[in-house]
């Protein structure tokens, strides 16, 4: 029984899995690789870590505690290090894909240097775009 | 059990292949830094799997140490790509 729960939980996992990573392979810009493969790939390893514990059940306690123990630390760091790597591609000037609708993040960024004195052509920049955000809304 | 455990590593393999391909292609840094965090993430579901498949439980260990790597050296990175100290 154990045996069975555990293989269905790692099964799926992998399929997760595959399918992250052909979103790595086919998706057209970093922050959309970077979401499809990020969640994908936490959620899979996670349920094949859980389905290993399953499997391992009253065989191996080390083993199941370990893999437990394993899955907690890919959940809590993986958002950590996804959202790290997107603020810095982002701040390093990565462009967004040309099917691109909108881009909330970059008048907050301008503005957040204005008010920080850094750049003094970004409060023109900024005021433009706060003009155009308050006429359409 | 031990066909479909084969199986499923075999997959796993073949995306930590689509990683690779990735970090040798991906057109900007912050690509490849990702696709090598991908891969650690994989690494650690694989050496579960390992584990399982042969009962030793140190594998797990190894898992374990890799997922910390991992993540030290994504946060890093990112910390350098975005131009400041890891301390900021």
């Amino acid at each position: 029984m154990n045996e069975t729960i555990g293989a269905v939980l790692i099964g799926v996992g992998v399929a997760f899995d595959v399918l992250g990573c052909l979103g790595l392979v086919r998706l057209p810009d970093v922050y959309n690789r970077l979401q499809a493969a990020t969640k994908c790939v936490t959620l899979g390893t996670c349920l094949i870590l859980i389905g290993v514990a399953i499997s391992a059940g009253g065989a191996s306690a080390a083993l199941t505690i370990k893999s437990l123990l394993c899955a907690c630390f890919i959940v809590l760091t993986s958002p950590v290090g996804a959202h790290a790597l997107a603020r810095g591609a982002y701040r390093s000037g990565v462009r967004l894909c040309d099917g691109s609708v909108t881009d909330d993040y970059a008048g907050s960024e301008t503005l957040a240097r204005y008010r920080a004195g850094m750049d003094a052509a970004a409060a023109d920049r900024a005021r433009e775009h706060y003009d155009a955000e308050t006429e359409t809304t | 059990m031990i066909g479909i455990h084969s199986a499923i590593l075999v997959a796993l393999v073949a995306c930590g292949f689509m990683c690779l391909y990735r970090i040798g292609r991906g057109p900007s840094a912050p690509d490849r830094v990702m696709a090598i965090d991908i891969l650690g993430t994989l690494i650690v579901a694989f050496t579960a799997l390992l584990g399982l498949v042969t009962g030793h439980d140190w594998y797990l260990s190894i898992a374990l140490a890799w997922a910390l790597l991992s993540f030290i050296a994504a946060i890093a990175l990112a910390k350098y790509l975005e131009g400041r100290a890891f301390d900021e």
